[in-house]
């Protein structure tokens, strides 16, 4: 079965249900396909979802759904929990020695913390893009494209093909075509984060995390990257963590508030901004505190 | 026009005093070193000619004592193996410490006994090694393969502390990325943590591999001192600082300066090696 999305005061739903031939299971990335202009991605529901480290509740049984082809904003002040339940996602949130994590995480209907589910599987179809940007040093740009690819046994030209084509969706190709051979942390700060989202795209997720993607770039290239998200989201879902409300404004067609590790409100984003229904969330984009 | 406030003449004399002094204490410093280094190569060049590197020691008392090509020879061989054995086992050990073990108990304690082994002598490692392979029966005897197992356990610690600090410093914001692409944690580790830490881990080892290169007492009665070339491990085996631990007692001046020669010979490899070591991790700042 499929999710729809729970909200019914969105203003514009534009999702229709998951065709029934879609694959039923979490379908690792081939390494052949090229997804068309406009892909049907999977969609995300946390429910009741709990994040500790050691003995520290993080989060604190948030439910929320990420409708798919939807650029969803995670907004709060710091320490909230947003970033660390956005990891709970693709289960990066347990490499931290001591964390765990409670609830229940469906892609689609595939559940992230079900005991056949293969954590790799989980990542390859649920990318992730960092605070800041972090090619690996020690590989030039192609490389660093490549480098989920060659995970996935992608080879010669068809390597190749993809990395170019996957440069050319995350804005980068004019930039660096001419020195693909490069080290990739030669490149400027917000070429080096589109770096970061083409490698993360070459492996041809379904979701997209962005953990505060713009927050160590300057307002040209946060332009761009947000450009460049509201393009990708035609393909892909996106769930942006932001410290930056004007920022989530721009991108996001829904909006989450967290404070305290809670989930305070969830709604479109421009509702979220003139009329929110919790006082809290009021307070918080109209600049009180946080 | 505005002036800035006076600096008391006080506070100028202070800092003119404490300037000199340590000047001096650098000064004083490089006193034995460039003496060390003035007699080595006064001494040491001395002794040196194409038949000091051709030929084997001969064992004559009176007259031209040979060369130390065995004894080169011999080190490089017992280092090579030594460094064979440790290199890989030590990174092997960083590696789970850094990766897998963090902070857990185990780690915790493997990382408290390669502290221990590091302040070990060398020659306790040789000891060990003469009680338990060169006394015991079956396969008893002084030979090049129980010097390099000597070696091994002296360069083990070295490596693996050396190896550790290279891989702390790859930043974990790499390991994630590498898992959140769907790297299984192996993977990460070889084309992510390995590549990037290599200047680092390089340099620690080649250092390793010269402090083994000069040692001697864990060589004395596990490879022993033997004056023919070989290239048989399981034989004795002649080795640079061995050598020169024997010439250098005896009462005649051909043999003292052949000590003299070796010496250099020896600090000149590990020259080389340190070189390279830095050239190396030179290399990686500039990336």
């Amino acid at each position: 079965m499929s999710f729809q999305p729970t909200e019914t005061d969105m203003t514009e739903p534009p999702h229709t249900a998951r065709p029934a031939t879609a694959p039923p299971a979490l379908a690792v990335a081939s390494g052949t396909g090229k997804r068309t202009a406009q892909t049907q991605a999977r969609s995300v529901s946390l429910r009741n979802l709990h994040a500790y480290y050691g003995d520290q509740h993080a989060v604190n049984g948030v439910w929320l759904e990420f409708p798919a082809n939807q650029v969803t904003a995670i907004i709060g002040p710091s320490g909230c929990g947003k970033s660390t339940m956005v990891r709970c996602i693709n289960r990066m949130h347990e490499e931290i020695p001591g964390a765990r994590a409670a609830g229940t995480v469906l892609l689609d209907d595939l559940d992230v913390y079900g005991e056949d589910t293969d954590v790799v599987a989980v990542r390859r179809a649920v990318g992730m893009v960092f605070q800041k940007p972090n090619p690996f040093p020690t590989m030039s740009v192609f490389d660093n494209v490549a480098a989920g690819l060659r995970l996935i046994g992608t080879r010669g030209s068809e390597l190749r093909d993809r990395v170019e084509h996957t440069l050319k969706a995350a804005g980068l190709w004019d930039e660096v075509h001419d020195r693909l051979h490069q080290p990739g942390i030669g490149l400027s700060g917000g070429q080096q984060q589109r770096l970061c989202i083409a490698r993360t795209l070459a492996v041809e997720p379904e979701v997209i995390l962005m953990d505060e993607p713009c927050s160590a770039l300057d307002p040209v290239a946060t332009l761009k990257i947000e450009e460049l998200v509201a393009e990708l989201s035609r393909r892909y879902t996106i769930v942006v963590v932001t410290h930056n409300m004007q920022q989530a404004a721009r991108v996001a067609e829904s909006t989450a508030f967290m404070l305290n590790g809670e989930l305070v409100e969830h709604g479109p984003t421009e509702r979220m901004f003139t009329n929110p229904e919790d006082s809290r969330t009021e307070e918080y984009v109209t600049g009180k505190f946080g | 026009m505005t002036s800035l406030p006076d600096i008391g003449a006080r506070r100028r004399r202070t800092d003119r005093v404490a300037r000199t002094m340590l000047a001096l204490a650098t000064g004083l410093a490089l006193v034995p070193l460039v003496l060390i280094l003035f007699y080595l190569v006064k001494q040491g060049l001395g002794a040196w000619s194409l038949s000091f590197f051709t030929t084997d020691p001969n064992g004559r008392f009176l007259g031209d004592p040979g060369g130390v090509r065995s004894a080169i020879l011999g080190t490089i061989e017992i280092v090579a193996l030594a460094s064979a054995i440790a290199i890989p086992a030590g990174i092997g050990v960083a590696l789970y410490l850094v990766e897998y073990g963090r902070d857990g108990r185990f780690a915790t304690t493997v990382r408290y006994f390669v502290d221990v082994m590091t302040g070990v002598p060398s020659i306790a490692f040789g000891l060990f090694i003469y009680i338990t392979l060169v006394l015991a029966t079956g396969f008893g005897g002084f030979a090049g393969w129980k010097g390099s197992l000597a070696l091994a356990l002296l360069m083990l610690p070295i490596v693996t502390r050396s190896a550790e600090v290279a891989l702390t410093l790859v930043p974990d914001s790499l390991r994630e990325a590498a898992l959140a692409l769907g790297a299984p944690r192996w993977r990460m580790v070889a084309r992510v943590v390995l590549p990037t830490a290599l200047p680092g881990l390089l340099t620690g080892t080649l250092l390793a591999v010269a402090r083994a290169a000069g040692e001697t007492a864990p060589l004395l009665f596990t490879a022993t001192i033997v004056k023919e070339t070989t290239a048989n491990l399981a034989a004795p085996m002649n080795s640079l600082p061995a050598q020169i631990f024997s010439d250098v007692g005896q009462a005649q001046d051909q043999l003292v300066g052949r000590a003299w020669g070796a010496a250099l010979t020896l600090v000149l490899m590990i020259l080389v090696l340190t070189t390279v070591a830095r050239l190396i991790s030179r290399r990686s700042r500039l990336a």
